[in-house]
């Protein structure tokens, strides 16, 4: 398998208050595989959203290189589809009209037709069918959520980058969404990203689980390969005899060893990723 | 529930009744006396008494006005016509500078909102010139358009007075309208301009999809401010002017020393001003719900 996402040596800084600079997230390095679900990790305010934005572009990288599908990301674009954890849809439009937006700017040779069935479909699907003509005040906050993945699977993105996108739910709400969102993801295979701080979450979801270590100058911790096999359901995940010790793994991580100087002589972590890591075990850069 | 309502009816009528009362009583009072003059003759005289000896009272001013509220919209004259008719010219006029004013104002402000560099250039003249009169404003107009006299086909001729008065109107008037536009740019979420940078969005289709909707409730703001302006700076105009409307007749009225007039002209400027400012809000009311 080769790398479909290829991040290399990625840092970020702002400047500092009193001159200098303040490193947010440095030497960050990972490769994805076409078609891998990864899923970030990490403290709160570690800089998981600062390195997603990054990959949206939607952010300036200070140093290093991002390649997707073989070319450099340069600045935004629609061939990155992104939901946020505020859905961040436009209230003066409705569900249709937000989802449309988006899709007119992507497929702008199709037909007018051929654009309504597309957004129609991606709303269908994600259970708003009957919703389309309301606007995001007339939502629920759940609904919204709803919406905002429809728009940003509608684009045929390449890459699906997703912060925290459950974040604000709550938990029955959380477990519907997320079973929507592997609905899709598994029909549509596209390589996606997402930052969380929900272990269930992300051991539910992910092929492999990104540690990322407390910033300042955050980086790649840990990676976690998860070995479930798909399609999932949430029961049989839970109830796999993997999921405690994959579960404690994790937690341990964030417990314990999320400083980066317990990283100690590693080197860059991201070594190991090179190549997606495949077996059952849980891998620690050794 | 009725306690409510009787309170937010009959409190104000306390207070209209409690101004009506204080009026009456600094306003001067007719008393007529017969007295016997130098030359032993009896005489009727009528001396006015009272704080303010010619301020006419509630009811004399009634009766002096009574002609132009019933008759609100008769024109006996260019300068003697209903109440409604003058506040008629008055509007017209005001409705055009005000349009001017929102058609400079609200781009002016998208360019403030959207540019630093073009706030820095323009903020100082904006801060000079927004506290300027319209008293200071109505010359430089009258000398701006000294002997211009626009044609504009189906719209009708305008002399230098009136394109004066307009000028007057606009440049008073817009600077809610830019200001309230430009802090509304500035404060457009993040997260907005952000779908418009994933999508890739034109400049147009950014302005029109995003910047423009998400600034209407400022925008209105600024609309319902800047017609209020709009609406003081008519009176003064007319005054300057002298021409035909609420503010004209006033002046003329008290030329004339018909001080009951200028009572009924205060009045209606203020009740015509709260009307257009409960318009404006019912409208902001309705963007400010997006
Ligand atoms: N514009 C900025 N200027 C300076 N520092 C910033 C800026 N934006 C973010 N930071 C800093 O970067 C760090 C990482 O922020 P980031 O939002 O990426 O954290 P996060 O891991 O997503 O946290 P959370 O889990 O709470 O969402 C924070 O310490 C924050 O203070
Ligand atoms: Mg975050």
């Amino acid at each position: 398998m080769s790398a479909y996402v290829e991040i290399s040596q990625l840092k970020k800084s702002y400047p500092a208050p009193g001159g200098g600079e303040a490193v947010i997230v440095k030497d960050f390095n990972l490769k994805i595989a076409n078609g891998e679900f990864v899923t970030v990790i990490g403290h709160s305010g570690c800089g998981k959203s600062t390195q997603l934005m990054m990959l949206a572009g939607l952010t300036e990288i200070t140093e290093g290189v991002i390649v997707i599908g073989g070319k450099e990301i340069t600045g935004a674009g629609p061939d990155r589809g992104i939901v946020f954890q505020s859905p961040s849809l436009l209230p003066w439009m409705t569900a249709f009209e937000n989802v449309m937006l988006g899709v007119e700017q992507v497929f702008f040779t199709a037909t007018k037709e051929e654009r309504r069935q597309i957004v129609e479909y991606y709303l269908t699907v994600v259970g708003l069918g009957d919703a389309m003509d309301k606007r995001p005040a007339e939502l629920s906050q759940g609904m919204r959520q709803r919406v905002g993945i429809a728009r940003a699977f509608a684009l045929k993105p390449k890459m699906l980058l997703l912060d925290e996108p459950f974040g604000m739910l709550d938990s029955l709400t959380r477990y519907e969404l997320q079973a929507v969102l592997l609905q899709l993801w598994r029909k549509e295979r596209i390589t996606a990203m997402m930052v969380t701080h929900d272990v269930d979450e992300a051991l539910y979801l992910s092929d492999r689980v990104v540690c990322m270590t407390n910033g300042p100058e955050a980086t790649v911790g840990e990676i976690l390969s998860v070995p479930f096999e798909r399609p999932r359901d949430r029961k049989t995940v839970m109830e796999h005899p993997d999921y405690p010790r994959l579960r404690h793994e994790l937690i341990s991580f964030l417990e314990h060893r999320s400083h980066r100087s317990s990283l100690g002589g590693y080197g860059v972590a991201g070594v190991h990723a090179v190549e997606p890591v495949s077996g059952s075990a849980a891998t620690v850069p050794a | 529930m009725s306690k409510l309502k009787l309170d937010s009816l009959l409190l104000p009528l306390v207070g209209i009744a409690f101004c009506v009362l204080l009026w009456w009583s600094i306003a001067g009072k007719s008393i007529t006396k017969q007295t016997k003059d130098d030359w032993g003759d009896v005489v009727t005289v009528t001396k006015r008494v009272g704080l303010s000896a010619d301020l006419p009272t509630p009811g004399e001013t009634w009766k002096a006005s009574r002609d132009y509220i019933v008759k609100p919209f008769a024109k006996r004259g260019e300068l003697d016509q209903g109440i409604l008719a003058f506040t008629w010219l008055s509007l017209k006029l005001v409705a055009q500078g005000y349009l001017i004013a929102l058609l400079i104002g609200t781009p002016l402000g998208f360019c403030l909102g959207l540019s630093k560099t073009f706030t820095k250039v323009c903020d100082p003249i904006i801060q000079i010139l927004r506290p300027v009169s319209p008293l200071a404003w109505l010359p430089l107009g009258m000398v701006l358009f000294l002997s211009a006299k626009i044609n504009i086909p189906g719209v009708g001729i305008y002399t230098a007075s009136e394109l004066a008065a307009l000028f007057t109107i606009a440049i008073c008037s817009m600077w809610p309208t830019v200001m309230n536009t430009a802090v509304g740019v500035r404060a457009i979420p993040q997260d907005y301009l952000n779908v418009a940078r994933v999508l890739k969005l034109s400049k147009t289709k950014t302005l029109f999809k995003v910047l423009v909707p998400a600034t209407l409730p400022y925008m209105f703001t600024g609309f319902r401010l800047s017609l209020g302006i709009a609406w003081l700076v008519i009176v003064a105009a007319e005054m300057l002017t002298g021409k035909p409307g609420v503010g004209g007749f006033l002046w003329q009225q008290y030329n004339a020393l018909s001080y009951a007039h200028i009572i009924l002209c205060i009045l209606t400027i203020g009740v015509v001003g709260y009307v257009l400012d409960r318009l404006m809000s019912v409208v902001e009311a309705r963007f400010k719900t997006i």
